[in-house]
């Protein structure tokens, strides 16, 4: 099937338009090479690599356990769930499974940081629409989360929380009572944030029927998480692969058929609430136990050797986050390669922005929830 | 001017001035550029929990030409340097630069790197450093704090 579409036609005058790399709806650094026809988006060219840190590489100078900050900082609103992402990879290659009470654990910090996440999100998504409410609601939400893992972790946003083995340290019952407090009371605060949303004309009708995403289009550009399953497909590597204790949770997969913004909207919204029935079961079900593996003591952890290559697959806030490990038995990676969600997320972006008005183009951008430290790398 | 800095010209042209600059430093509007991982705590201090609207840094500009603050929040590498002194160029006088983590400081965690500029001072003039990674929003609060007592105490210089 054609993807591309077909190619405008050149030998016109198109008016170009060169928008960021700092601009205040690009989210960080994207720069849009844009060709118009009046206010009609004919063509667009997303320019990336500004925020390119060569993360990859550094990993390939450091030990095992170090190279965890590159990954905190590659989808810096969901840390956690990149960490978790690295983790599920590098404990493959070193054979050192985390112990049932570190899993229990990662899942509940793992969900919390995803509805961090998506808060984030909402909020910058409102900004580029012009409201200016919802950003706050969500980031007095958004203090809450980060309290808790400034009580695990020591850190707000790049906690550097989970090791290799476990995690850094456990959780004792006031921070359970936190989490379990925030549980309660966050459903109704969500309901507020969304209601702002929804109860807002302007925003149905700027978002609705605006950037159709067809399913065999997402699949083949390889969008995943919240974007994919707006368009109809119900793919989520949480059910689809179960890593950690997911197969023992019991969720659904919010699935959208209308394919347009307002669905990825829907979408996302309804994630955090699932979100929260994950965290609400996993704070009941936490075993006593361990928190690390003891064959990864902070003494011994440089002189793990990996062997081997290992691929894991996790469902970050964006979308599915692989990690690709070579290991060549000495204490650092050979290679390490990232599949960024973020990065085929924007990709599709050509696609989804040609014939829209040029108002609507970043509020389809706005939806495809970019973060550079993930694209970039 | 200078005669006049040094406290001959009389006490009304010092006192103006130092009316100025107390003026100046509670409007800093400081620039949207948010770059990585610092612009996200960047947005939390304009948020409700600490609001920077109290120091006068009312609102967050997102043209150079309307802001007069800015706070450089994220790696900054070779790509973006020549972007980063153009907005820098395009913003009007006077104007002041907040370097907010340690990539933007020295380079950070990836000062191994071969695509980042080690430190941002390479490239425009900084007036306050905040380390971290991420600094925490009362980190960067004080610093806007500390850049305003840098303004005030110009004039009296």
């Amino acid at each position: 099937m054609v993807v591309e579409g077909e190619k405008i036609d050149q030998s016109k005058e198109w008016v170009e338009l060169n928008i960021g790399p700092q601009h205040p709806s690009t989210h960080g650094v994207l720069r849009l090479r844009v060709k118009l026809d009046g206010e009609t988006v004919k063509e667009v060219e997303p320019i990336i690599g500004y925020l390119h840190r060569n993360a990859e590489k550094l990993c390939e100078m450091d030990y095992y356990c170090d190279s965890l900050i590159y990954f905190d900082r590659m989808d810096y609103v969901g840390a956690m769930n990149m960490e978790l992402g690295y983790l599920e990879a590098a404990e493959k290659v070193l054979g050192i499974p985390p112990p049932e009470r570190a899993q229990w654990i990662r899942v509940i910090m793992a969900e919390l940081n995803r509805i961090a996440a998506h808060l984030v999100w909402a909020g910058a998504f409102g900004l580029d629409l012009g409201m200016l409410t919802p950003f706050f609601y969500c980031f007095i939400e958004r203090e809450k989360i980060l309290r808790i893992f400034t009580a695990v972790s020591g850190s707000r946003q790049q906690t550097n929380y989970m090791s290799i083995g476990g995690v850094y340290q456990d959780i004792d019952d006031q921070i359970i009572y936190d989490i379990d407090q925030f549980t309660e009371e966050f459903p109704k605060k969500l309901e507020e944030i969304f209601n702002t949303f929804v109860k807002n004309d302007i925003f149905i009708s700027r978002n609705k029927g605006v950037g159709i995403l067809e399913p065999e289009v997402a699949i083949e550009y390889g969008v995943t998480g919240p974007m994919l399953r707006a368009s109809g497909v119900e793919y989520d590597v949480r059910k689809a692969e179960p890593y950690l204790v997911y197969d023992k949770l019991n969720f659904d997969i919010p699935v959208s058929f209308k394919k347009d913004n307002l669905a990825r909207f829907l979408v996302r919204f309804e994630e955090m609430r699932q979100s929260i029935r994950i965290i609400k079961q996993a704070i009941k079900k936490i075993p006593d136990g361990p928190y690390f593996n003891p064959k990864a003591k902070k003494s011994l952890m440089i002189r793990l050797r990996g062997e081997g290559e290992a691929y894991a697959r996790t469902e970050s806030s964006k979308g599915e986050f692989g990690v690709y490990i070579v290991a060549d038995g000495s204490v650092k990676p050979y290679r390490v390669h990232v599949r960024s969600p973020a990065m085929r997320n924007l990709s599709v972006l050509p696609y989804l922005a040609k014939d829209v008005m040029i108002a609507d183009l970043f509020s389809i951008s706005g939806t495809t929830d970019l973060v550079f430290g993930e694209v970039d790398r | 001017m200078a005669e006049v800095k040094s406290g001959e010209g009389g006490a009304l042209t010092t006192t103006v001035d130092q009316a100025m600059e107390w003026a100046r430093s509670n409007s800093l509007w400081p620039l949207t550029f948010g770059l990585a991982c610092c612009a996200i705590e960047m947005m939390a201090i304009q948020a409700s929990n600490l609001d920077i609207s109290r120091f006068g840094s009312e609102i967050f500009r997102n043209s150079p030409r309307q802001s007069d603050l800015m706070i450089v929040s994220g790696t900054v590498t070779k790509k973006m340097a020549p972007r980063l002194r153009r907005i820098y160029d395009e913003m009007p006088y006077p104007k002041y630069v907040i370097a907010m983590g340690v990539c933007v400081i020295q380079g950070g965690p990836y000062h191994l790197g071969y695509s980042v500029v080690l430190g941002v001072d390479r490239v425009v003039p900084v007036d306050v450093y905040v380390p971290g990674c991420p600094p925490t929003p009362e980190a960067l609060t004080y610093g806007i704090m500390l850049l305003q007592k840098k303004i005030r105490n110009e004039a009296e210089r």
